[in-house]
């Protein structure tokens, strides 16, 4: 195992720092490494760049089993490692669902053999996501794959004694429960945000109500059984509203946002091109910004992907025909520095919390998130924060090419990404002989 | 312009000039011989993916009069069942050289979705898509509304139109509201607050519940149908609560002006949204609305494709 020197950069917090990283873990970080053995160690060059922690997802849908043509665990990984992350998180929806521990080991596995990012599977919160029984959440807990994460994603866990019991019963373990929160009556065959646009387009509306509903109802529910709720994708200003006052309150929740949330807005969807067509749906101006300043100051604790890749056949039809989802991965280091660094909403220091050591400590996933410290697994993302760079669908490590950002140009790019000190990104391309490439 | 998607796309002009082409076709369609050679050895395909038996016979009748050759098309199902997808089927037509589609779909943006992608190169006119638009309806309507209520020129400014029923999920609606508000007239939307879709207030129209309020001001009511499966989605109680306050009959007649018109796009509910006695009266303009189609659908044809091959468009559309 080589090791290396992360040389010229600048850490989050502003300090000036070379970072050693040896034997894979992170032996030193001072303006010049004392370390005799770090004469002969790997230099990276890290000029104008910020050396952040790896970075950490809490949402990710990886598609193995079952929809290998539309992505599969490595080439998830692939994706997550280039865009500067060394976990991510596999949720549940596949085929078979992952609500046996059978399958969240599977999963588990097929991460490790692809060695490039950890892939930490979420587990369903009922059997087969269908709502009604819970899934053997203790046996998935106890497996190799230690799930501490449980979602129905896809689905909302809508029965709230089905809800009630999730939250009670993962205490055992310091579970939490990711709530995709959408009542399913008030989206019946919905298809955009409820609004304006749709009801211009004639496209069935999903109004911000059936979002926050489930979310006041489950951080009542949270503070009732005292356990944990986590919100995944929150979308809309009335959801923050909610999630604020439950924080003021003491309740445990936390929430994430994904970076196509805080950017883009329905207004897309007058293309009627069903790139823009995901689920939770593009909300309005006044929501994006609303998410911006909910995630600016702690309200919502993380920025997760939502990376949800899709087939070529299931984008190109017509609108209601298509299937929900985004890319994610690749872009979301780039999407979040543009609307939250370049609007000095956030320092480097705020990105590195949301986007790697919240989410690495609401999933338990103790191995990453800790900052760059002495002693820590070297996961390491760097940043180049001024290098521009053009999105490409045809260039993307994962399978599918469903990016809303093609032909953008978008802010700072991911030059390199270590995991547990090994490169697998340097120069902003997926290294070649790390294994699984 | 190459297309026709969306009644929000065309301006005054355009707008005008199809219907003034319009009159030129109704004149054509009144003489002995039916029929004009323009778009001889052109292809229109009649590309209907929902059952609509009257749309598609008016498009088939306009383009045979402008003599060309028309192909249709009944698609069953869409990319969500397992029927054809719409690439698949356009790029299949598109490989038999049609030079204009006619879509009927019930996706909303289906028809937009078609012309913006590389499937097809030819025109594409929207039949009605979901519920979004139907353009060539509003374009019979105000056509209609212009006959009647004016010299059969100009736009229609100083009249007043009730748009009744089921707006939100109306494509004619849509589309009446964009088309009828460019050519200057004042549109009143009426119908129960359910089925008014959210942000209907940045429309360029007004809002009543109360229909006998509206019937005195108007001078065009369009009563828009009412499909049955709103019955079973709370969006009124019961059909005969619909008809006691928003369906057209024999009292609400004695309401209108004297001049006043009766519309409906068809196909009628008798007994629900309009009384047999309103339909069938004098002052019903349905069948007309019948006939007039053909004639717009004539001018769209023309305007869209007359020219030479490849060409297509921009013929001062």
């Amino acid at each position: 195992m080589s090791d290396y020197v992360i040389h010229g950069g600048v850490l989050a917090d502003g300090r000036k720092a070379d970072v050693f990283i040896s034997e894979g873990r992170i032996a030193e970080i001072d303006i010049a490494i004392s370390n005799p053995n770090a004469a002969k160690a790997i230099r990276v060059d890290a000029s104008n760049c910020v050396v952040l922690p790896g970075f950490v997802d809490l949402h990710t849908h990886l598609r193995e089993p079952g929809r290998e043509d539309s992505e599969t665990v490595a080439s998830g990984s692939r994706a997550g490692a280039k865009g500067g992350f060394t976990a991510v998180s596999a949720m549940a929806n596949t085929f078979p669902v992952a609500d046996t521990a059978g399958v969240v080991e599977q999963v588990y596995a097929l991460g490790q053999a692809t060695g490039i990012v950890d892939v930490f599977p979420i587990g369903a919160v009922t059997q087969g996501l269908a709502g009604q029984a819970l899934a053997e959440l203790g046996a998935m807990a106890d497996s190799k794959a230690r799930v501490r994460v449980f979602s129905d994603d896809g689905n909302c866990v809508f029965d709230p004694i089905v809800m009630r019991r999730a939250l009670e019963y993962v205490k055992k373990f310091d579970g939490v429960i990711a709530q995709h929160a959408q009542d399913p009556h008030l989206t019946k065959d919905a298809q955009m945000n409820e609004g304006i646009v749709s009801s211009r387009l004639g496209l069935k509306g999903w109004p911000s109500v059936a979002e926050e509903s489930i979310i006041a109802r489950d951080v009542l529910l949270a503070d009732h059984v005292q356990s944990r709720v986590h919100i995944c994708h929150v979308t809309t200003s009335g959801g923050v509203e909610i999630i604020r006052w439950a924080k003021a309150r003491g309740i445990q929740v936390s929430a994430e946002v994904t970076p196509h949330h805080l950017l883009l807005t329905d207004e897309l969807a007058r293309s009627y091109d069903p790139i823009y067509k995901v689920n939770p749906p593009l909300r309005t101006e006044k929501d994006v910004m609303a998410l911006r300043e909910g995630l600016a100051d702690g309200t919502i604790d993380i920025v997760a992907t939502d990376h949800a890749p899709h087939s070529a056949e299931s984008k190109e039809c017509e609108w209601q025909a298509a299937a929900f989802g985004m890319l994610g991965l690749e872009t979301a280091l780039s999407i979040v520095a543009s609307t939250m660094i370049n609007t000095s909403m956030m320092s480097w220091s705020d990105l590195a919390d949301r986007m790697s050591t919240a989410p690495a400590r609401i999933g338990g996933y103790s191995d990453h998130g800790q900052s760059l410290r002495i002693g820590a697994s070297a996961h390491v993302a760097i940043v180049n924060p001024t290098k521009s760079w053009k999105v490409d669908r045809d260039l993307v490590a994962s399978r599918s090419r469903n990016t809303p950002y093609h032909g953008m140009e978008l802010p700072a790019s991911v030059i390199a990404t270590f995991y547990k000190g090994i490169p697998t990104v340097l120069e902003s391309q997926l290294v070649r002989s790390t294994n699984g490439i | 312009m190459r297309h026709l998607l969306s009644a929000a796309d065309l301006t005054y002009s355009q707008a005008i000039k199809i219907l003034d082409t319009a009159q030129e076709m109704a004149r054509v369609s009144e003489g002995p011989v039916k029929k004009l050679p323009t778009l001889r050895g052109r292809t229109i395909v009649n590309l209907f993916f929902e059952d609509s038996t009257r749309t598609r016979i008016s498009f088939e009748a306009a383009a045979k009069r402008l003599s060309a050759d028309v192909i249709n098309f009944s698609a069953k199902g869409s990319s969500t069942s397992k029927g054809e997808s719409l690439k698949d089927t356009a790029q299949t037509l598109q490989a038999m050289g049609a030079d204009a589609v006619i879509l009927r779909h019930s996706a909303s943006g289906a028809a937009q979705r078609l012309a913006s992608s590389h499937w097809t190169t030819g025109s594409v006119i929207n039949a009605g898509d979901g519920t979004h638009e139907h353009p060539t309806q509003a374009l019979l309507d105000a056509f209609t509304i212009r006959q009647h209520l004016r010299v059969s020129t100009g736009d229609l400014r100083g009249l007043t139109i009730a748009i009744v029923g089921d707006i939100l999920h109306s494509r004619v609606a849509r589309s009446n509201v964009h088309l009828l508000s460019l050519l200057g007239a004042q549109v009143i939307l009426v119908a129960p607050p359910t089925l008014l879709p959210l942000g209907v207030e940045t429309w360029p129209v007004q809002i009543s519940y109360d229909f006998d309020a509206v019937l005195p001001l108007v001078d065009a009511v369009m009563m828009l149908r009412v499909q049955q499966e709103r019955m079973n989605d709370f969006f009124f109680p019961t059909a005969r609560e619909y008809s006691h306050y928003y369906g057209l009959n024999a009292d609400r007649l004695g309401l209108l002006k004297p001049n006043a018109i009766i519309m409906h796009p068809g196909p009628m509910n008798r007994g629900l949204e309009i009384t047999a006695e309103c339909a069938d009266s004098a002052r019903s303009v349905i069948l007309e609305q019948v006939a007039n189609g053909v004639s717009v659908r004539m001018a769209v044809l023309y305007l869209l494709l007359a020219g030479a091959p490849n060409e297509v468009g921009d013929q001062g559309l």
